[in-house]
């Protein structure tokens, strides 16, 4: 896609140039693959620059995002399998200039985790050990390149989950959420990841190592500098391990599928199962129609009977967790009873799960759409914060904008849907086009934006900024704070080697 | 078609098929405790295909009958049962006693008389003991014909259809009612209860009976030794080279 590139190069340019002061970064060359074959292992090394070069098709997936929107050239990959690897290939890069992307398991959806042009990808899937978990405290630590779902398998014989979970969990890696401050599915009972990561280590720009693995739950000793790389998107350092807290496993889960008349009713009912079920509600999904039509198309999940689905406007998916079947089966039914036999009913109907591959298949539908959405399309994928009541509004008032521009067509954009973590005020506006265009971005941009500013939202609720959101950051964030966040890059990272061109303007 | 279908569908409670069962210290049973338990995957899809045939033929079936014999807690499948679509139900309380196929089909055959059943859908197997033989036996005991293993069950008139898979191929069967099906993994993907289901549940018949009310005694032709685990297997080892690969597959005598 050379479009996405060529506006971001543009925007690269306009940032060299601000920043005058910041040098030019240097390519990876043939000298520094042999510096590097010193100490790494030669499966450690992936680069066209080797005396036995490897293929670009090896470093294809490294240079291509998720979505296949965002597209490097770099020469190199390096994997290391060690903090002090990571260390000693920082310190070089940064003695040459040469700019570092680190990638976890590249499921980002904001172009973060890929070169914008020719930077070394430091990967970091062969650090993937568990370094320590401790039953009691349920505090875990790991090496950055665990796979969050290897970690949920690890836990699972200990009674212990992670205390996040998202669709991405069979590739994405700890560190990766840790960088992206992933929000997912569980936040709305186990908070996000600022509270649950204890500590990290970080290798830092000059290839320092700031070991702040703290299993201390308690710590208030000065600045709480770990804060500081959760959400940096890898622009301040490199995460090599990190100290969480997991959750006990819930003893009880249940879950139910509510197909609901109109939007308006979503505020409502959140708040009668928030008092209903109290502790026991651990997640409140939506998604819109045309959201669940596409999740049902492509194969995600068991669908509803067509009985249950008719004149439905919208789906709540909802999920409770606890530590008895009993008290809990008892308050979620109190709760479907009250809705079934209210005289103004909030729901159509709704089903149940009844068994744990039912529990999965009724998730997988939820949890399918991103992936539906990326076999239907090319998505523009706008992740917002937005006040719940104005959901709706905002996925209405975009298909109108996209519809009066003459863009609604099947060889334009096909589907524009809505979903999300209702819970978290978070919403996924996605916009299914045939293919990226130059029309169908300018006729988004900056209208999204612009709409999510009117009510003082946020333009990247959970998926970070990367190289999709730099020129859109001051919708949510102020000059002082912008400024800030640049002083900061430039304390921890005065060359700017640490992942250039993403999070700041 | 003169007669409307009653279907009788018998469903077993079983231990979850995503729980990984373990046998217990005494190695007599397997442990029960804590562990999830659901309606039988084989039984589930024939209550489906009972569902199907009503919701697809209006006014063909007169009647779901679900049946469950096990113990008490036996109760929440059939509410399952109920809440999946089924009209009434009847559960024969055996207490913790494991009741073999032979019994079991007596049981049901009992049942098919009382609800004068004139088609029973059930699982090929349960995952628990694996018999496959509950189907057959009934369709002995009450001399109709039957169609095992079902992956596609049509009606027409008083004739049923059934596909079944069979190596290489598929099988059709068709017989006249009344008849036993039984059914294989791939005849549907069973639906998930629905709340107004579930609310009109609460007001459907529980009917409870003992083995002694249907004048069956349940006695024991297989008495279970011991239960052991199958042993696991030895960690691999990664060997340098195909010499050395060579002289251990020699060594286990497997070359
Ligand atoms: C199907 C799907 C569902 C998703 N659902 C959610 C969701 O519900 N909630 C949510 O918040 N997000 C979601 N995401 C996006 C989410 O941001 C990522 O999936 C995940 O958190 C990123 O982890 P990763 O290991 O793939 O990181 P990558 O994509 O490799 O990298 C992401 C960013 O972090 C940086 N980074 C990665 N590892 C490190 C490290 N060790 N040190 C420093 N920087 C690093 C990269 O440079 C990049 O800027 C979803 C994505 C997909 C594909």
């Amino acid at each position: 896609m050379f479009v996405p590139r060529r506006l971001v190069r543009a925007a690269t340019l306009s940032l060299r140039r601000a920043h005058t002061s910041a040098p030019a970064l240097n390519s990876v060359n043939a000298e520094d693959i042999a510096h590097f074959s010193k100490f790494l292992t030669p499966t450690s090394i992936i680069s066209t620059l080797s005396p036995q070069p490897s293929p670009s098709s090896e470093l294809a997936p490294f240079n291509n995002d998720w979505m296949n929107k965002y597209h490097g050239q770099s020469t190199t990959v390096i994997r290391p399998r060690s903090t002090q690897e990571v260390s000693e290939v920082v310190k070089r890069c940064n003695e040459r200039g040469i700019g570092i992307v680190p990638q976890g398991g590249n499921t980002g959806l904001v172009g973060g985790g890929v070169p914008i042009k020719d930077e070394l990808v430091l990967s970091l899937g062969n650090m993937n050990k568990v370094r320590s978990f401790d039953p009691v405290s349920g505090i875990l630590v790991a090496d950055a390149g665990c796979v969050l779902e290897s970690l949920s398998e690890y836990l699972a014989p200990h009674n212990h989950i992670m205390p996040l979970d998202l669709g991405a969990k069979g590739s994405c890696q700890i560190g990766g959420n840790v960088s992206t401050n992933a929000g997912g599915l569980r936040l709305l009972r186990y908070g996000s990841l600022h509270g649950s990561v204890l500590g990290l280590e970080v290798v830092l720009p000059d290839g320092t190592v700031l070991d702040q693995l703290s299993t201390l739950r308690k710590d208030n000793t000065g600045y709480d500098l770990k804060q500081l790389f959760i959400g940096a998107e890898g622009t301040l350092g490199i995460v090599t391990g990190v100290s969480i807290l997991t959750a006990p496993a819930p003893q009880s889960v249940n879950n139910v599928v509510l197909a609901l008349p109109k939007f308006d009713n979503v505020l409502p009912l959140f708040t009668k199962a928030k008092r209903q079920l109290s502790e026991i509600l651990s997640a409140f999904e939506f998604f819109d129609r045309t959201a669940y039509d596409l999740a049902v198309k492509h194969g995600q999940g068991r669908a509803l009977n067509e009985d249950e689905t008719e004149g439905a406007e919208c789906f709540v998916l909802l999920e409770t967790s606890g530590g008895n079947k009993d008290h809990d089966d008892e308050k979620l039914n109190g709760l479907l009873e009250n809705l079934m036999e209210s005289d103004e009913p909030l729901i159509n109907t709704g089903v149940i799960s009844q068994t744990p591959a039912q529990f999965s298949s009724l998730w997988a539908i939820r949890e399918g759409i991103t992936e539906a959405v990326s076999k239907e399309g090319k998505a523009y994928k706008y992740d917002i914060s937005i006040p719940l009541a104005e959901f709706k509004h905002v996925v209405d008032t975009t298909r109108e904008h996209l519809r009066s521009k003459g863009l609604m067509r099947d060889d334009a954009v096909k589907h524009v849907i809505g979903y999300g973590h209702v819970g978290d005020g978070n919403l996924h506006l996605n916009i299914v086009a045939t293919n990226y265009t130059p029309e169908i971005e300018a006729a988004l941009e900056p209208f999204v934006y612009e709409l999510v500013a009117k009510y003082k939202g946020s333009v990247s609720a959970e998926h970070g900024v990367g190289v999709m959101k730099t020129h859109a950051l001051h919708y949510s964030k102020s000059d002082t704070s912008i400024e800030w966040m640049k002083r900061i890059k430039q304390i921890f990272d005065p060359k700017g080697i640490m992942n250039p061109g993403k999070v700041l303007p | 078609m003169s007669n409307k279908l009653k279907i009788l569908v018998p469903v077993k409670r079983v231990i979850d098929f995503a729980i990984k069962p373990r046998i217990n210290k005494a190695g007599t049973g397997v442990d029960t405790k804590g562990v999830k338990f659901s309606m039988n995957p084989f039984c589930d899809i024939a209550l489906e295909e009972s569902l199907r045939l009503k919701e697809a033929n209006k006014g063909l079936v007169e009647k779901i009958h679900a049946v469950s014999i096990g113990p008490t807690k036996a109760q929440d499948i059939l509410r399952t049962a109920l809440a999946k679509g089924a009209d009434s139900t009847t559960l024969v309380d055996v207490g913790d006693e494991e009741v073999e196929p032979l019994a079991v089909a007596k049981l049901l055959q009992k049942v098919v008389e009382k609800e004068q059943s004139n088609l029973v859908i059930l699982g090929k197997q349960a995952i628990d003991d694996d018999s496959n033989q509950t189907g057959q036996i009934l369709a002995g005991l009450l001399n109709w014909p039957q169609a095992t293993f079902a992956s596609k069950v049509e009606v027409e008139g008083d004739n049923v259809k059934v596909t079944r898979e069979v190596d290489g191929g598929s099988d059709t069967l068709s017989a006249k009612l009344p008849m036993i099906i039984t059914t294989d993994l791939r005849l549907n993907e069973p639906r998930y209860a629905s709340l107004p289901n579930i609310m009109k549940a609460k007001k459907k018949p529980l009917e409870k009976l003992k083995a002694s009310d249907l004048g069956i005694e349940l006695s024991k032709r297989l008495k279970t030794l011991k239960l052991e685990e199958p042993a696991s297997r030895e960690a691999g080892i990664k060997v340098d080279s195909v010499d050395e690969l060579v002289a251990k597959l020699k060594e286990a005598k497997a070359i």
